[in-house]
């Protein structure tokens, strides 16, 4: 048992319903109580989505606990399956369900012979993994089920593209910017003459998972989610597989440089000609992105040797300190990630670019290393926002979790060449507003700031007894300045000297505020 | 209970296959309400990533409550769990130091059957601090049914009357003058205490309104603090604020032995008046001016009113206000085409259906269908049927369904905005009418459908 205020990775059903809810025509069922379903509530309001979230919940009840919920389960299954005719429904469990210890991969069997649709039972034990980990595995059992069916059925076609072509594994809902990443991705991709085989989950059809060793190679974004279906379509398909996240200018050339290679490995003895890439990272690096050259300019000068503090998961984290320290010279103070099982990779990467590491996932671990480093800007996720505002210190938000701020409606990549300039942006940005506080501390703040806090409103001849003093105290800071011009000026008309709490409210009722 | 249940008014039920908050929400807004306590959710990551996603940035704010969260160890029961809890609050009490702790039950210690009422005695007599016990579990409540069960495992706490009493008497002696003058202003009835959690400025005017008519009001529960408790026994009068409050009022009858005044609830300027009568009337007090004063109201309403008259609304169901609102919006000129509710309390409701009974004979419509624990995917398809001009819903549905073309209002907002007494009645259509006036200024765009044709419902 342990006192917990504020979690970065959620629970594992969740990564389980991100995946469904991302592929097209599959529905999620939850084995869950009433209320477990707000991954619905985060879709639609954060993501801003505009369709039904395709996940529901067979409720466990008092009367499950009693009867057991097999014919519920079953029911709902067989309902969904009517009612939406899904491809695939993916029957999911929760920490309510891991302790029934209810057989579900057995009610899965049963659905299964009747229901039109495939039905599968998410393989994720909640007390074992949490969100991401519970995604990476949910992706790669829905590729492996769909692979084995085809292999089964014999309908696998197993022949290469004719010509270099790449799947994008990892790309799904409420994850932090994916949106623009992919197309930024594939921005890339056709620069380079690279074909899109597929991507998935997000916006794929599980019909046509069949198809994907018709690449020639995987590409993951993200270590997070996709590289157990990677490793996986690597030993059964001989699948070759790029896991360096093209972030920032130097890993975007060591990405490229990756994916050539394997292809002029793949293409030799074929007709496809050898190209090279170095011309165009070259170009892409000097003119294309800006960062590389606002990085030398004079106005980033300003910026060598601050000490920085960066904490998110362990891609973005990772790459946003190695972009600090060898891309923008900042010192960066502390790297740290809540990733715990990827702590040995994470490790490896930030080697040599930071002074200190941190792995954990308990926030005031984290509060506490900020306060302590006292940098001039953070690098973190939401709470590193919150940490920062609180010890005024400023924040630029890198990393998942997040709020709805971050799901922006412009292009805000952090992947690709543009990522380059939109991640300068976002780190000048944070110490520019700092310096610019800093100096407004140093001479006395904004100047305009007394005649704004002065009430325009007289009061002379009025006076608010105790009892309203303490009422008005009460409301809210943001209406009350209003509601106590309104109560003035009610009194002021009807001749009232002392203000009370039932002048108040009949100055309420006559004005509506 | 003083109205007669009304068997007529027929209530459906579905498959209970809809969206909600999970009840330990209601921390949210208890642990702001009473300002002296601390909530410890006893649960898993569920719970904790829960509360974090729904309260948003209250989360930073060093709140009052936290989670115990439990692990694989905890499940097992391979760890003691009194220990477990006693280190926790040890804690709380260090870095809080809060008059009372309330545990939150969830699915989770309900399924592993964790004795919390059990343990909750024998730790509060070792570390000093009073701790109560409420299951505000997904398995048996939805959303606002959570405020109901801290309230009744707080109702336990109240002090008895008979000390009150005495202390009375002392004061009288002590401070003469004032207790004239109150003797004056207050007409002479037994104790009034009203239950349920009301922001503060709220409280002052529900108060004032009684005290229109000479009534006193002893007490609340809760009050502002855990410390403030009001005095409860033999011969105190209760009265409820909210409609999702049946279960803190069966323990009040049955083990606090209050009398329960069963009225309909003070939201809109109806339910206020009949609120305000039925408490008089059980004091055998004359009213005085309420009638002028409801005409009043309605009158500073008449904008809002003109916009929602004649307009249709559908509500989804999910925090229990559903009928109270219902009425009012009934008695606004709307037309109501369902009422979805999660639980129905036929008896603690029964005034309030009375009066949406009685509203509805008034306005000339139809008695709107009641579909207690409703079936959103059935929802939806009536939804598409009816097309009404507004649907009350939860946050899942709410953009879903506005690019469907259907103007919603978050269902969450009724819980969070303050909508009870007269005063309030015009905050009340200002939310209602938000999703119908923003539509206006949406005209231009030509149409109003947002999805593409294969995804329309």
């Amino acid at each position: 048992m342990k006192l917990a205020y504020w979690m970065y990775a959620g629970p594992a059903h969740i990564g389980t319903l991100r995946v469904a809810s991302s592929f097209k025509n599959v529905h999620a069922i939850m084995h869950a109580p009433l209320g477990d379903d707000y991954m619905n509530v985060m879709r639609s309001m954060l993501e801003r989505e505009r369709d039904f979230t395709a996940a529901t919940a067979s409720i466990v009840d008092r009367h499950v606990l009693a009867r057991g919920s097999q014919k519920r389960v079953v029911d709902n299954i067989l309902r969904k399956d009517q009612e939406e005719r899904p491809d695939l429904i993916i029957l999911t469990p929760t920490c309510t369900s891991s302790i029934l210890q209810e057989d579900l991969q057995n009610f899965v069997e049963i659905a299964s012979l009747i229901s039109n649709s495939s039905v599968i039972f998410a393989d994720v034990d909640h007390y074992q993994v949490n969100e991401n980990q519970a995604a990476d595995r949910t992706l790669e059992q829905v590729v492996r089920y769909y692979l084995d069916r085809s292999h089964t059925q014999e309908a696998l076609d197993q022949f290469v593209t004719s010509v270099p072509s790449v799947n994008i594994i990892g790309i799904f809902t409420l994850g932090f910017h994916n949106q623009h990443d992919c197309r930024e991705l594939r921005r890339l991709l056709r620069d380079l003459d690279i074909e899109i085989n597929q991507i998935i989950p997000e916006g794929g059809a599980v019909e046509d998972i069949k198809d994907l060793p018709k690449a020639w190679l995987n590409l993951i974004p993200y270590r997070e989610v996709g590289l157990m279906t990677a490793m996986y379509l690597n030993k059964e398909y001989a699948m070759p597989y790029i896991s360096t996240t093209p972030m920032g200018a130097v890993d975007i050339a060591e990405c490229i440089r990756q994916i050539h290679k394997k292809i002029d490995t793949l293409a030799s003895g074929s007709s496809i000609k050898r190209v090279d890439c170095e011309p165009f990272i070259d170009a892409q690096t000097r003119f294309v992105s800006q960062a590389a050259w606002f990085s030398r300019s004079i106005d980033c000068q300003n910026l060598t040797g601050k000490n920085t503090v960066v904490f998110g998961d362990a891609t973005h984290a990772a790459s946003i300190t190695k972009i600090l320290a060898r891309e923008m010279g900042i010192h960066v103070s502390c790297a740290g990630t809540f990733c715990k099982h990827d702590a040995e990779w994470f490790k490896e990467q930030i080697q040599g670019f930071c002074d200190e590491i941190l792995i954990t996932d308990d926030h005031a671990e984290v509060g506490d290393m900020i306060a302590r480093v006292e940098p001039s800007a953070i690098f973190g996720t939401q709470m590193e926002r919150h940490i920062g505002k609180r010890l005024d210190i400023p924040c630029g938000v890198i990393s998942a979790p997040v709020h709805i701020q971050n799901f922006t409606l412009g292009y805000r990549p952090f992947l690709g060449y543009e990522g380059t300039n939109q991640i300068a942006d976002l780190v000048y940005n944070s110490f520019a507003l700092g310096m610019e506080e800093h100096l407004l501390d140093i001479f006395g703040g904004h100047d305009t700031k007394e005649i704004m806090d002065k009430s325009l409103s007289t009061n002379i001849g009025l006076n608010w007894n105790p009892e309203s003093r303490l009422e008005l105290s009460k409301i809210p800071r943001f209406v009350r300045e209003k509601v106590e011009k309104n109560t003035e000026k009610f009194a002021r008309q009807k001749g009232i000297k002392t203000i009370t709490v039932e002048v108040m409210y009949a100055a309420k009722e006559a004005f509506g505020t | 209970m003083s109205v007669k249940i009304d068997e007529t008014l027929p209530v459906e039920c579905e498959t209970g296959n809809y969206h909600t908050f999970c009840p330990i929400s209601c921390v949210s807004w208890l642990y702001q309400k009473i300002e002296d306590s601390f909530f410890l959710v006893v649960g898993t990551k569920t719970c904790g990533y829960f509360l974090q996603n729904a309260l948003g940035v209250m989360i930073f704010a060093e709140p009052r409550y936290a989670m115990a969260e439990l692990e694989e160890g905890d499940i097992s029961a391979q760890l003691n769990d009194y220990e477990g809890l006693k280190k926790l609050c040890i804690r709380i009490r260090r870095d809080r130091d809060p008059s009372v702790i309330i545990w939150i039950g969830t699915c989770t210690t309900e399924i592993i059957k964790m004795d919390l009422e059990g343990m909750a005695p024998k730790l509060e007599w070792e570390i000093g601090i009073p701790i109560l016990v409420a299951r505000a579990n997904g398995l048996d409540y939805a959303f606002t049914q959570g405020e109901d069960t801290v309230l009744a495992a707080m109702a336990h706490r109240c002090p008895e009357p008979l000390r009150e009493r005495k202390e009375m008497k002392q004061k009288v002696w002590a401070f003469p003058s004032r207790e004239k003058d109150e003797l004056h202003e207050y007409a002479n009835h037994p104790s009034l205490v009203l239950f349920g959690s009301l922001p503060s400025n709220v409280v002052s005017q529900l108060n004032l309104e009684l005290r229109r008519q000479s009534i006193k009001v002893s007490g609340w529960l809760p009050a502002q603090r855990y410390t403030d408790l009001p005095s409860l026994g033999d011969g105190v009068y209760v009265c409820g604020v909210n409609p999702f409050l049946s279960r803190t009022a069966i323990t009040l009858i049955r083990r606090e032995k209050c009398e329960l005044i069963g009225a309909p609830f003070p939201i809109g300027p109806d339910g206020t008046r009949a609120w305000i009568e039925k408490i008089c009337s059980v004091f055998g007090v004359e009213t005085r001016g309420l009638e002028e004063r409801e005409e009043r109201i309605w009158e500073s309403l008449k904008d809002y009113l003109d916009l929602v008259r004649g307009k249709s609304v559908f509500f989804m169901g999910d925090n229990l206000l559903e009928v109270s609102l219902a009425r009012f919006l009934i008695r606004c000129g709307m037309i109501v085409h369902e009422i979805g509710i999660p639980y129905m309390d036929k008896r603690y409701q029964a005034a309030e259906l009375a009066l949406l009974r009685d509203t509805c004979t008034r306005m000339c419509v139809p008695i709107p269908r009641i579909v207690e624990k409703p079936d959103n995917s059935n929802q939806i398809r009536r939804l598409r049927e009816l097309r009404p001009d507004l649907a009350i819903t939860g946050m899942a549905h709410a953009n879903p369904l506005e690019a469907r073309g259907i103007s919603t209002k978050w269902s969450v907002e009724f819980t969070f905005a303050q909508i009870h007494g007269s005063a309030n009645a015009r905050d009340l259509l200002e939310l209602v009418t938000r999703p119908l006036r923003r539509q206006k200024n949406f005209e231009h765009f030509g149409q109003n459908t947002l999805v593409r044709k294969n995804n329309n419902f």
